[in-house]
């Protein structure tokens, strides 16, 4: 299993066992509860694992826990307001972008990135910065009107 | 059934409310088959097959077995003989005797923990002997060609199946006299068509956990398109008796025909009855590549003949699938591409058709368009050269031949809504069609139509009255993201005429959910919805009885009001559903439930009209239709075709939430442009050459484009729920089809192989240029 490891996440000091080997992900999902970040491919090619990593988005599932002590690490569930949806989330609410919801917390984590770098996105600021994120469900048109739907507020 | 009311009227049905599990979902809350956990569980790993076919001579498991945390391994030893499957039953939990494809599971622990459980289970020993592969449906075929399963003609099927020595199925379809008809033609078009095999992925791998209770009840839990499913194919091919076996479902990430029959849950069962303990086994990316199911690889001879003036007058079509290692959903498949073979036109004379043969490749099986998407891409992409031939606009040969009002489906089915004419005209004016048309720039734009099933087989709903005048509806139908469980409050809600938050859906569970065949062929909104309205309709009646004696009036001078009331008739006095709970449930009669259940029972076939062998179903569904106009970029150097828009006009009947039909139209759109362009499975001999995401790539943001005109086109359904019809496979049917056309107006080329890669529009352009 490993070492004793401390990790800053969501703003809390939460600690795991992590040996030279365990994934970010691995620890966030099956030792801290947190499971909103999903295994799709566990190649970084899905994007449904991705989370803010001192404010880089980041695969979790091709992070070592090891080497994300010390960091400050945001999940989909450290954008939410006492657990009530933020706005961003939200607006995937109202703008029907939600289908299965396997992808949902990567794309609000990838949308949070987006939006914090260009407030007001083009449609196709919105299809770069979300290119990393595969959604199987929709056309991405209802993601991408969730994401511009926040910023226009 | 209610179908009287106008969407105007209407207090529901007809608004796009969101899903009622958006919320957990954005949250990241929401709990999939990866997320759930129980006391003391261990962990399920496989081997799989290193050979395509080859018999089994021996196991060594004695390595494996001394690992520290393996608690359990079986191979095919340790398994008896039962075979399931939905048309024939051919197929074990795990392979026992002998391989059939390179990937198959051949043995499987469980351990304390993932990572021990996957490396026990490759220091599982297998001996084996090789026999000859067969990895084409025409080397299946082949007299001589090594035989997959010598004992065919002794499996159990739930219909007359023609089949063979590798032939698992044959089906044919004809109407009026082909052969005499082609003397009729001005003009007779044949092209030989070909389809690849394209993998569902959903997102979310498939998994299952398993415990055996100390009485013996097997709960399980997976990611499933159905519960009943899960529960009949685990109870056949393990021996069980259905009563053991509580089949359940988490939330599902994403289903496409992949989660329907059975994947890993029988395995998963098995470890959990041999080590008495839960046991939890999720496929990695990989394995569920290699194991699961994909869409078939079709080879579609087309032939169409037709007057000078575009009137179509014979087709015929014929079809040879692969069918892969098991039989799945083959015969079903084949059966409707059979049925779909001359798309939603009236020919007076038309013949399809087809074979599927067992190979060595993992089975194909049901995937979004069940066969139509292959014959409808083969279809379309024919009539276009026709219109071009005769130098008529394809949009109006199309409206010169669709299914006029009153005319029936090939085989003599009725169709009863048929919106088909309406959704041509509207994509025509909603792409700009005949401007673009004329336009010759490097953009290109194409048509198709089709026309695609709603329906098949059993369904029911229970709609409960809580204490409190709320209500429970449970009909067992898995949500699988569309949005089924919000569509089918929607239609409870306007039956009872009660705000949405008043009902709560049940998931689904075989304890207590009433029969639902599956989150399949279109069919909830439609078939699910049906039982909805009439278990609905039940509760009320009852509420009205009861309502009857509070307000001393006669039953059928009471009406519902909106928000939960009865009342009567011109008249002010009313009781609500609050005071009628409490009554039946602390006083008079007892507690309101209300119920009904249906099997879809329009007949497929017009034995009058038609002459059909082979069909492995009698009541297949309503009818479907969509147009859709794609259009396309051509990159004259590399050969790179882009989507850059597409329009669609969909006719559903009526919508119940427009905006998760316009969900429907965007997913299909999406997956039907990756399966057009470029994804496609690869095997490499036997050896499935790119089972990763990192070799085969699925549409992102970059591929889709943002521009999808989506125009919802309702003409509803008699019998429908408030007149409603499914949606989810139309969307997708159409996308090749089009994009092909699209292709072809952008750079001459005529493809006929998919997908339309870079290499292929090149090589067509380049040939273009030599002629």
């Amino acid at each position: 299993m490993g070492e004793t490891i401390s990790l800053n996440l969501n703003g809390e000091v939460r600690e795991a066992k992590a040996g030279l080997t365990t994934t970010l992900l691995e620890v966030i999902r099956d030792q801290l509860g947190l499971t909103g970040a999903k295994k799709g491919c566990n190649q970084g090619v899905c994007g449904a694992c991705t989370v803010s990593i001192d404010g880089k988005l980041a695969r979790a599932c091709l992070s070592l826990a090891v080497n994300s002590v010390g960091r400050e690490i945001t999940t989909n569930e450290g954008l939410t307001e006492d657990g009530e949806p933020s706005a961003l989330q939200q607006s995937f609410i109202d703008n029907g972008a939600v289908q299965c919801g396997f992808c949902t917390s990567g794309m609000i984590v990838s949308s949070h990135a987006l939006l914090q770098d260009i407030p007001n996105p083009s449609i196709d600021e919105v299809r770069d910065g979300l290119s990393g994120n595969v959604c199987r469900c929709s056309g991405y048109r209802k993601i991408i009107d969730a994401v511009r739907g926040v910023a226009r507020g | 059934m209610v179908a009287e009311k106008t969407t105007n009227e209407m207090y529901q049905v007809g608004k796009s409310i969101p899903k009622v599990d958006a919320r957990e979902k954005v949250l990241g809350r929401a709990q999939y088959i990866a997320e759930l956990t129980r006391p003391n569980m261990l962990f399920g790993a496989m081997l799989q097959s290193p050979y395509a076919h080859a018999r089994i001579i021996a196991y060594d498991t004695t390595a494996a077995e001394k690992v520290t945390g393996v608690k359990c391994v079986l191979t095919g030893d340790d398994f008896e003989d039962h075979k399931m499957g939905p048309f024939i039953k051919d197929e074990g939990a795990i392979a026992k005797g002998k391989v059939r494809y390179m990937g198959e599971p051949v043995a499987c622990v469980a351990a304390e923990d993932e990572e021990t459980a996957r490396a026990a289970a490759l220091l599982i020993n297998v001996e084996y002997e090789e026999l000859p592969t067969v990895l084409s449906p025409e080397a299946a075929l082949e007299a001589g060609a090594a035989v997959l399963h010598e004992d065919l003609a002794d499996y159990f099927k739930v219909f007359e199946a023609i089949a063979e020595n590798n032939l698992m199925s044959y089906t044919e379809i004809s109407e009026g006299d082909v052969d005499k008809a082609w003397d009729e033609c001005d003009l007779i078009v044949e092209n030989v068509y070909e389809t690849q095999a394209q993998n569902h992925l959903s997102l979310e791998p498939c998994g299952a956990l398993a415990e055996v209770e100390p009485d013996g009840l097997i709960n399980l839990w997976s990611a499933n398109q159905s519960v009943f499913r899960v529960q009949a194919n685990v109870c056949e091919c393990l021996g069980l008796p259905m009563s053991r076996v509580r089949s359940m479902t988490p939330k599902v990430g994403a289903g496409f025909g992949n989660k329907m029959e059975a994947h890993i849950q029988p395995l998963c069962v098995a470890l959990a009855l041999a080590t008495k303990r839960p046991v939890k086994m999720i496929l990695s990316r990989e394995e569920d590549f290699e194991t699961v199911r994909a869409r078939h690889p079709f080879k579609i001879r087309c032939k169409t003949g037709v007057k000078k003036d575009g009137t179509f007058v014979a087709r015929e079509v014929e079809l040879l699938l692969d069918g892969g290692a098991f039989a799945d959903d083959s015969p079903g498949v084949l059966g409707n591409a059979t049925l779909m073979s001359v798309g939603p036109y009236h020919f007076p004379h038309a013949k399809a058709f087809g074979k599927v043969a067992y190979t060595n490749h993992l089975r194909f099986a049901a995937f979004r368009g069940f066969g139509n998407p292959q014959v409808t891409f083969a279809g379309e992409a024919q009539i276009n050269d026709i219109a071009d031939k005769l130098g008529i606009d394809p949009i109006d040969l199309r409206l010169k031949n669709v299914l006029a009002k009153g005319q029936q489906w090939f085989g003599g089915q009725k169709v009863d809504s048929n919106g088909i004419y309406e959704c041509l005209e509207k994509v025509r004016v909603s792409s700009d069609w005949d401007n673009k048309r004329k336009n010759s720039g490097e953009n290109g734009i194409g048509i198709s139509v089709a026309g695609h099933i709603s329906g098949l087989l059993a369904t029911g709903a229970i709609v409960r009255m809580l204490e409190d005048g709320t209500f429970v509806l449970n009909t067992g139908a898995t949500d699988i993201g569309q949005g089924s469980d919000t569509v089918l409050t929607q239609i409870c809600a306007e039956a009872l005429q009660i705000p949405i938050d008043r009902i709560r859906t049940a998931t689904p569970d075989t304890d207590a959910s009433p029969y639902n065949w599956g989150t399949t062929a279109s069919r909830v909104t439609y078939t699910t919805g049906r039982a909805v309205v009439g278990a609905a309709e039940d509760a009320v009646r009852q509420i009205k009885d009861y309502a009857a004696i509070v307000l001393e009036s006669l039953a059928d001078d009471l009406e519902l009001r909106e928000g939960g009331m009865v009342g009567i008739k011109g008249a002010n006095k009313e009781v609500s559903f609050f005071e009628i709970a409490a009554m039946t449930h602390w006083g008079v009669g007892g507690p309101i439930v209300g119920s009904h259940t249906l099997v879809f029972d329009q007949s497929t076939i017009d034995p009058k009209r038609a002459v059909a062998k082979g069909m492995p179903f009698t009541n297949i569904g309503v009818f479907t239709f969509a147009a859709m106009v794609s259009e396309v970029a051509i990159n004259q150097v590399t050969g790179k075709a882009s989507a850059e828009g597409a329009w669609y006009a969909v006719d559903v009947g009526q919508a119940i939430n427009p905006g998760l039909v316009e969900g429907q139209i965007d997913g299909g759109y999406a997956q039907g442009l990756g399966y057009a362009l470029f994804e496609e499975m690869i095997w490499d001999d036997g050896r499935l050459a790119n089972p990763t995401l990192m070799d085969y790539k699925v549409p992102g943001t970059a591929e889709v484009p943002y521009d999808i005109d989506t125009t919802i086109v309702e003409h509803p359904e008699p019998d429908g729920p408030f007149g409603a019809k499914g949606v989810g496979e139309i969307t997708l049917v159409t996308v090749p089809a089009s994009i092909c056309n699209a292709i072809t107006h952008a750079s001459g080329v005529r493809l006929r192989k998919m997908p339309f890669s870079p290499e292929r529009v090149l090589n067509g352009i380049i040939e273009n240029e030599i002629t």
